[in-house]
């Protein structure tokens, strides 16, 4: 079961005389509970992409359903209640709030977003903290960790609300290699665990032999879609 | 709702410095206007009971037209007995009037016998004088101050005191027309010596009524004003727009109205500087209004310019426009509840620190005035609760920005 359907997706930015066409008519499905991977150059496209698929950026042209919605039709608000709703993010600079602990942090999106009471809440951070290694550390402030556990609490954050699809922008970019090797196994494993659709974009090819399925984009075109070292996927 | 608190908090704890700075600044402003208000406040308070105390009551009453010529004080346009009982049955239905005494104002020739003046007389009742306006006796700087006055004396200005050398005890005369314009003389001793205060009469000497019915050969009842005091002063506009009502009603053959009345603020030029210092207040609050509006602004902006890589975070992540919103306006409503919590404090402790060290001052010729500066509750609140107003209001719109703001763009803020 497909759980993002794109056809003919085009995202085309203006700056004065000056247009950039950052994706070029991209069609992809990705079903649910898979591992994949857009990879490319910078500038290629990746992040747009995924900002289009998390309906942080309505694309120019073309169609896009994901989890069965049509999102190019969503307004602002419908947009961040589906975002709130069905996907998680990771960020490359892990975009941690600095002046919530590690536990607060992953229990933001429950409070501040869907509003889950009290009990169910932390109960729901503790296992997060504990799925990803960290129930040790959730007094601490983000400053107070490690680059790898701050992705570690992100990854956390980003699963918390039962997300049917994460969305991690160059994920591993800030970590060093052996991090950036645990981080994906971490959300591997997180897929596995979770039932999570898990797509990321990185231009590491020691990230992207993880993955089960790796879609290149050149210049806003889908060059080639395969699949990974990782994966089982077809 | 907590949870918005919460993170605003922790937020203005971020930057402490910043945080502090900008609450000294708006404690500082609610220190200014509390201690303004209480300070010209109770000035204000105390002069006006000092004129109305001392010399005029809270309200008068004429024939039509008197105070327009209260220059001349003419005997001719005095109340006729049955005026005056009219007044007094009118005044009978008033609850609010507690008091009020019957006077004469005469102007006549003053003589120590080597020297003549003129002087401004007020002719009383004792009794209804000290009832009305209780102050007046502590004018006697020299002299009897007990019952005021007897027949036979008089209290004379101190102006005229030391100009014409007279002392307590001196014997003077009266010269007087009355409205017939036949002349009188009276010989009278003086009884005591009056300080002269700001305002119509301040300056008039008093003899007794019935003194001063012997001068001008008055033989029923004439009455150039009189002086009501009422039980409590906060009744002063209605008690004078029902007397007006009243007294308006009451109309002469040419269908005019007999009677005027006045507040003592429409008698005293005093009122003119109480309206000065309620002007000045009125400037202090909106001086305050922008330190706290321009303060509050700022921050506000820096805020949300120093967390855009954060609100382009929350906002990915689901949180609401209207929620991303409240965090920043919560921030700016929290800012100004700890300047106004501090200020409030450091205002209330310096008022009763001013109060527990006497302080005194000088007004005119009044010496060794007392400031007792006080404030109400309601004046705190109206402070504290404009304060907040203005510190929501100045965090709208940088929050509006934050909420508006396009979660892509933020993201890519470094």
């Amino acid at each position: 079961m497909s759980l993002i359907i794109a056809k003919n997706l085009k995202k085309t930015y203006t700056a004065g005389d000056i247009t950039v066409n950052a994706i070029q008519g991209v069609d992809f499905s990705i079903e649910s509970g898979s591992f994949v991977s857009f990879v490319g150059p910078s500038g290629s496209g990746k992040s747009t992409l995924l900002n289009m698929i998390g309906c942080l950026d309505p694309p120019t042209e073309g169609s896009l359903q994901v989890v069965d919605n049509d999102i190019t039709r969503f307004d602002r608000r419908e947009a961040a209640l589906f975002r709130g709703k069905n996907i998680g993010f990771v960020f490359q600079d892990f975009n941690l709030i600095p002046v919530l602990t590690v536990f607060e942090n992953v229990e933001y999106p429950l409070q501040m977003v869907q509003n889950w009471p009290t009990a169910k809440r932390r109960q729901r951070v503790q296992d997060l903290l504990e799925a990803v290694g960290m129930a040790d550390q959730g007094h601490k402030y983000p400053s107070q960790i490690s680059g790898g556990q701050k992705q570690r609490v992100a990854i956390a954050r980003a699963l918390v609300t039962n997300a049917k699809l994460v969305l991690a922008d160059e994920p591993t970019a800030n970590l060093d290699k052996a991090t950036a090797n645990r981080i994906i196994i971490l959300m591997k494993k997180m897929r596995d665990e979770f039932d999570t659709t898990f797509v990321f974009s990185t231009h590491d090819p020691r990230v992207v032999k993880n993955a089960e399925i790796i879609h290149t984009l050149e210049d806003g075109r889908l060059a080639k879609s395969e699949t990974g070292n990782g994966g089982h996927h077809a | 709702m907590l949870n918005i608190f919460k993170l605003a908090a922790r937020n203005l704890m971020r930057y402490k410095r910043r945080t502090f700075l900008t609450a000294m600044l708006i404690t500082l402003g609610v220190v200014a206007v509390l201690l303004f208000v209480s300070i010209s406040g109770s000035f204000k308070t105390m002069m006006i009971g000092q004129i109305t105390d001392s010399m005029l009551g809270h309200l008068q009453i004429h024939r039509k037209g008197y105070l327009a010529s209260i220059d001349s004080l003419p005997l001719n346009r005095n109340l006729s007995a049955k005026q005056v009982a009219k007044i007094e049955q009118v005044l009978a239905g008033e609850n609010s009037v507690d008091t009020y005494a019957m006077r004469i104002r005469l102007g006549a020739m003053f003589s120590n016998f080597a020297e003549t003046t003129n002087i401004r007389l007020n002719a009383i009742l004792p009794d209804q004088e000290l009832n009305t306006v209780p102050l007046i006796a502590k004018r006697v700087i020299q002299g009897q101050s007990a019952g005021l006055i007897e027949k036979g004396d008089i209290l004379i200005p101190e102006l005229i005191a030391k100009g014409m050398k007279v002392k307590v005890g001196d014997a003077i005369v009266l010269v007087a027309n009355n409205k017939d314009g036949s002349v009188n003389g009276l010989s009278l001793k003086v009884r005591g010596i009056l300080e002269g205060i700001p305002g119509p009469g301040g300056r008039d000497g008093v003899i007794h009524l019935e003194d001063a019915k012997t001068l001008l050969r008055i033989t029923g009842v004439e009455i150039s004003e009189i002086a009501i005091r009422l039980k409590d002063m906060d009744q002063l506009p209605q008690t004078y727009a029902d007397l007006k009502a009243k007294l308006s009603s009451i109309k002469n053959q040419q269908g005019q109205p007999v009677f005027e009345v006045h507040t003592w603020e429409k008698l005293s030029p005093f009122f003119n500087i109480a309206k000065m210092i309620d002007l000045m207040t009125f400037f202090i609050r909106i001086m305050l209004v922008a330190i706290v509006l321009v303060s509050i602004m700022n921050v506000m902006i820096m805020a949300v310019y120093e967390r855009i890589n954060e609100i382009g975070t929350i906002s990915a992540i689901g949180t609401l426009p209207t929620r991303i919103l409240g965090i920043f306006v919560v921030e700016g409503f929290l800012l100004g509840i700890l300047g106004t919590a501090i200020g409030t404090v450091i205002s209330l402790i310096a008022i009763a620190a001013m109060n527990a060290t006497q302080i005194s001052f000088d007004f005119g010729r009044q010496t060794g005035l007392l400031l007792e500066p006080t404030i109400s509750a309601g004046e705190v609140v109206v402070v504290v609760l404009t304060v907040i107003g203005i510190a929501v209001v100045a965090s709208l719109q940088p929050a509006y920005k934050a909420a508006k703001m396009d979660p892509i763009e933020a993201l890519r803020h470094v």
